[in-house]
């Protein structure tokens, strides 16, 4: 690892400050993420400011029924949280789901919804990663790429997004709060992370002077019977092949509402938009929510490795809606 | 008042619960430099040059050793099974000797820093260009250039009785299979290190090995000394499971290292520095066709192998090896062939030969049952030979049948519906799985000194080396019962190459060798004391050493002088192919499975586990069911996780830590019940057969044979992840 000098913020606006005047500064929050990319040489940073004594860590209720969750809010303390797993469990669910006990008990909120991807040529400095190096090349493309998005990819990048927490975030319409020296602004999360497009290197809407201050989540009553299901290699401690968030809304055998994300087949926390739209005055049956999965999976596109991801996103949306509508959000 | 048997906690378990115990990276000396290793990232070719003056400004950094400036060192002893240690080297290149690279991650530098975090922030500092040559690394593509491999007395590569393709082109019921399995690497706790220290020309070495005494001589050999002045210790060694027998770069290298600066190197490689520079197991192509009666008798067994081995080393795996033994098929058919690639040698890795070759064997018997709509346990039943199926040698120790029946009525086999996707729990399907264990029992020569004092207290001294397997309590045990004394009074000296010298930790032979060493030496004891009893008097040991007026009495099995420990070999060898050729030794057992598969996502875990193991006499109840449920994991990674990725356009593992290569976690291991037959060997030291290996064999096997009865779908090629489920 190369050398650094650290700071540790006694405040949001020093903080800003220092990443305002600085070059390449970067925060630290649970540093799961980063501390690992700073070993690979992937991350570079002159200097990490520790935000961790920030006080960005509650989780208060909005009114009108939305809460909003502090940039620094454990990933364990999230999922333990009443408020959360009340309203939304499927949040709750998503970040149990994701890493281990211990990464969970240092990953922060902030610090999950920035994680990058687990494209194994990202890690491998040895290899071409127009991600890592703009321009380099991708080989991931005819490489293993089993891992790799079927959903928003681009000749440049086809590395999907590992968060399991964001997913559950875009299934709610989250919105990110940031500031910098410059004021406040508000991202929706549908609008927080980006396509890779030609600018794989690009990854969210963030500039590089703005600090993740907050996630507020917005009233969604249809969350109250949600849940999240996420497939793997193993049965813990490994990153998404498929996941689903889902919530559902039935009455009289009709859907009345429906919202769905996908995870580890986007190359961003996936909105599935589509067939939220399919399913929308569906009756509730398995073929309707076949159709309703097949109108999202009509875009994906896959390489010989990670073609299975199709017929398990397929599968994994039906089941996940079934289970919904028979065991609601018990997990 | 016996201890051997009994489930006694292992005497080192408080040093390493508290930590006070030290590995190799773990060891103090005054004025201690780091080493951090530079990989290629090619697969061959030549360094045109090396860029190495950002890394030398680095603040810290003593020296950045490459083939520009390194110390000589002598080139790698050529292989003969005459000279056991040169049978060591993991492979035959001169580390910093030349310019040549031959595998993607060979080392090219090796920075030499005041701290650790400083030689490799430097070495990743380090650049080279290449001119690289072609490179052969894709090994499904290599497959048609694989050839015969050449056996030797004890592993013969081809093996053949009457005509088996032959009767299985006239077979009522023929099945022609293929299975394959993937690279594996060994992944223990304990990522290898090194403390080298010279005095003078003498040369002392803290090592994470598992042949300590190969290592003293392959060192010697390596920096042109006498292996006197060689000394390797390993006292604690956090697993090894074969990856720790050859000695690898990381070795030579902090050695090496020490040597250019003169000061004491630890070199404690990464957790990608072991995927790169340390061998993993082999991927391996086989095929296996039974032609059978239509009452089930295999009138055909074929069963050949392609493996790899890098061209700078590695040995060919016995991967047919337990289809000589155990199925009485009329005619057979085996060979092994190999395939040299520029990748890093292959190693041994628990098993290596049976853990793949079961699975293929066994799952090729469960699907030529389903075809004969036999109950798979039934089919081996009619097909359990009472000699060896190849030449009618003798079994020295056959109990497969009994493990069956034990294992079948514990598992409640008989409440499993035989056809495929009959059962479910709920939303699960639910399948019921066995396969065969099989591995060889070795012996090999181990020279052991048991000194019994007049305080009553007794001293086991053997170079033998502990990697967890609780080798020095089974041994203590062994001396307790051997002497009559409470095993509290026995110390056991172990994991040092200035001891009497022992095997290395390999095929599962180290208990019964050294227990060979430790009874011979007891009995001598007995007898001189009991001369001594009858000239001076006493009754106890005690009291006829105190008669005597001796401290204490020392006996030794072997001896240590140079031509005594040739000769030793030369005599235990020609022991060792006379036994061979009169008898078969093996451990064994029946592995059974429980699996629940999610129809709808294909996610498989194993709910119930059962293995039922024939190991001979079992000295010690507890590190026993340990070694072989720990096979069983390690088996259960392989069957549904383990894979390294090598990528085959460049020949670069890209799977080169323990996030991306997917060993088991603990929620994907059930209960395992082991049990064991515990019934001595009439052939081995105190009738041990070994444990631990025989544990890992079987076990892939029996998990895709519970996904087929789960699922009606047969995966050959492992690892059977969901995907192949869909
Ligand atoms: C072995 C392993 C397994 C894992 N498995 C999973 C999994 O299954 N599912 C899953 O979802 N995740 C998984 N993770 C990822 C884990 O969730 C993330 O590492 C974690 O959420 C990152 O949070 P952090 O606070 O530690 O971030 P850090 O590492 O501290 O930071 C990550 C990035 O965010 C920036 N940053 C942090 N906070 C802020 C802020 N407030 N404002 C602006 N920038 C900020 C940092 O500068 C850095 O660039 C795994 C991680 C590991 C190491
Ligand atoms: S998929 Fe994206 S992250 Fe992976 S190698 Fe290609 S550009 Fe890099």
């Amino acid at each position: 690892m190369r050398s650094f000098s650290y700071l540790s913020a006694p405040d949001v606006e020093t903080a800003l400050r220092v990443i305002a005047d600085g070059e390449g500064v970067k925060f630290l929050g649970g540093g799961t993420n980063l501390v690992d990319l700073m070993r690979e040489g992937i991350e570079r940073p002159a200097t990490v400011v520790d935000i961790t004594r920030l006080p960005l860590t509650g989780i208060e209720e909005l009114p009108g029924g939305g809460v909003r969750v502090g940039a620094l809010v454990r990933n364990s303390r999230l999922a333990a949280d009443l408020l959360i797993r009340t309203r939304y469990p499927v949040l709750a669910q998503a970040v149990l789901h994701g890493a281990s006990a211990q990464l969970r008990n240092m990953a922060t909120v902030g610090g999950n919804l920035l994680q990058r991807t687990r494209c194994l040529y990202f890690y491998d400095g040895a290899a071409a990663c127009n991600k890592r190096a703009p321009g380099s090349g991708c080989d991931a493309i005819g490489g293993f790429s089993r891992g790799g998005a079927i959903l928003g990819a681009s000749e440049h990048c086809v590395a999907a997004h590992p968060s399991d927490m964001a997913v559950a975030l875009a299934m709610l319409d989250a919105v990110v709060e940031v500031e910098s020296v410059r004021g406040v602004r508000r991202i929706p999360i549908a609008d927080f992370h980006r396509l890779p497009g030609d600018t794989p290197h690009i990854e969210t809407a963030l500039a590089a002077d703005e600090l993740i201050t907050a996630v507020e989540l917005p009233p969604v009553p249809v969350a109250a019977n949600s849940r999240y299901r996420k497939v793997r290699d193993r049965a813990s401690y490994a990153f998404a092949l498929v996941s689903v968030a889902a919530a559902l809304n039935v009455e009289d055998g009709v859907v009345t509402e429906a919202r769905l994300a996908l995870g580890g087949v986007g190359t961003k926390p996936w909105r599935a938009t589509e067939a939220e739209r399919a399913l929308l005055g569906a009756p509730a049956t398995e073929d309707a929510f076949r159709r309703a999965a097949e109108a999202e999976l009509a875009a994906a596109v896959a390489g010989p490795q990670n073609a299975f991801k199709i017929e398990l996103a397929r599968r994994t949306i039906v089941a996940t809606l079934r289970r919904l509508l028979t065991e609601g959000s018990a997990a | 008042m016996t201890v051997i048997g009994r489930p006694l906690d292992r005497v080192d378990g408080r040093v390493k619960t508290t930590g006070a115990a030290r590995f190799a990276a773990e060891h103090p000396y005054p004025g201690l430099a780091h080493a951090a290793l530079v990989p290629a990232t090619i697969s061959r070719g030549r360094i045109t040059t090396l860029h190495t003056g950002e890394a030398s400004a680095v603040p810290g950094v003593i020296a950045v050793l490459t083939h520009l400036n390194a110390p000589e060192l002598k080139p790698a002893p050529k292989v003969t099974p005459l000279r056991l240690s040169s049978l060591v080297s993991g492979t035959s290149v001169g580390y910093l000797q030349t310019d040549e690279v031959h595998w993607d991650g060979q080392p090219i530098a090796v920075v030499v820093a005041e701290t650790s975090a400083a030689a490799r922030e430097a070495a990743a500092l380090v650049r080279a260009d290449y001119a690289p040559a072609p490179a052969m690394v894709d090994f499904a593509a290599a497959e048609a250039d694989a050839r015969p491999q050449r056996g030797n007395p004890l592993m013969p590569g081809e093996a053949k009785k009457g005509d088996a393709e032959a009767a299985l082109a006239a077979a009522p019921v023929a099945l022609d299979l293929r299975y394959t399995t993937p690279p594996h690497h060994h992944n223990a706790l304990e990522p290898h290190a090194t403390t080298a220290v010279w005095d003078g020309d003498r040369l002392t070495v803290h090592d994470a090995t598992q042949a300590i005494d190969w290592f003293r001589a392959h060192l010697a050999v390596r920096f042109g000394i006498p292996a006197a002045d060689v000394r390797v210790l390993a006292p604690f060694v956090g697993g090894g499971f074969g990856g720790k027998v050859s000695i690898w770069p990381g070795t030579i290298l902090a050695a090496l290292a020490a040597r250019a600066t003169g000061r004491p190197v630890r070199l404690a490689l990464t957790r990608e520095d072991v995927y790169r520079t340390v061998g993993g197991r082999t991927p391996s192509i086989q095929r296996v066709a039974l032609g059978a009666t239509r009452d089930g008798k295999l009138t055909a067994l074929v069963h050949t192998s392609v493996t790899r081995t890098g061209r700078v080393g590695g040995l060919p795996e016995q991967v047919t090896s337990q289809s000589r033994h155990l199925y009485d098929a009329e005619n057979i058919f085996l060979r092994q062939s190999i395939v040299p690639l520029d990748l890093l040698s292959n190693t041994s890795m628990r098993a290596p030969g049976e853990s793949i070759g079961t699975f293929a064997l066994e799952a090729a018997i469960d699907e030529l049952a389903c075809e004969l709509d036999l109950d798979p346990i039934e089919l081996r039943m009619r097909n359990e030979p009472a000699v060896n199926p190849m030449d009618g040698k003798k079994f020295a120790h056959r109990m497969l049948r009994e493990a069956y029946a034990v294992g079948a009525e514990r598992f409640g086999w008989h409440e499993r519906d035989p056809r495929p996707r009959s059962m479910r729990d709920g939303r699960w399907l639910v399948g019921m799985g066995v396969a065969s264990a099989y591995h060889p029992s070795w012996r090999f020569a181990a020279n052991v000194t048991v000194r019994l004092s007049a305080d009553g207290t007794v001293l086991v001294r053997c170079g033998f080396q502990e990697m967890g397997m609780g080798g020095a309590t089974a041994q203590a045990q062994i001396a307790a019962d051997a002497l009559g004394v409470p095993f509290e009074a026995v110390r056991v000296e172990y994991g040092d190459s200035a001891l009497p010298m022992s095997p290395n930790a390999g095929g599962s032979a180290q208990t019964a060798s050294v227990a060979g060493g430790v009874l011979e030496a007891c009995g001598r004891l007995k007898r001189s004391l009991a001369a001594m009893a009858r000239r001076t008097g006493g009754d106890t040991p005690e009291t006829i050493l105190r008669r005597a007026n001796l401290p204490y009495a020392e006996a030794a099995a072997g001896s240590d002088t140079r031509f005594g420990r040739i000769s030793g070999q030369v005599r235990f060898m020609a022991n060792l192919l006379r036994e061979q050729r009169r008898w078969v030794k093996a451990a064994s057992g029946a592995q059974f499975c429980e699996v629940r598969v999610d129809p709808d996502t294909g996610e498989v875990r194993v709910s119930r586990w059962l293995g039922v193991f024939d190991i001979g006499t079992v000295v010690n109840a507890k590190t026993a069911a340990s070694q072989l449920r720990g096979g069983i994991v390690m088996g259960l990674g392989m069957a549904l996780s383990e894979e390294t990725l090598v990528d085959p356009r460049t020949g670069r593992i890209m799977n080169a830590g323990l996030a991306e290569y997917h060993v088991p976690v603990h929620a994907d291991i059930p209960p395992i019940e082991v049990s064991f037959l515990d019934d001595p060997d009439p052939t081995m030291p105190l009738g041990i057969l070994g444990a631990g290996e025989v544990g890992i064999t079987g076990v892939a096997a029996a998990v895709a044979n519970a996904v087929h009865h789960a699922t009606g779908t047969r995966v050959r090629d492992l690892p059977i992840t969901l995907d192949k489920l869909l």
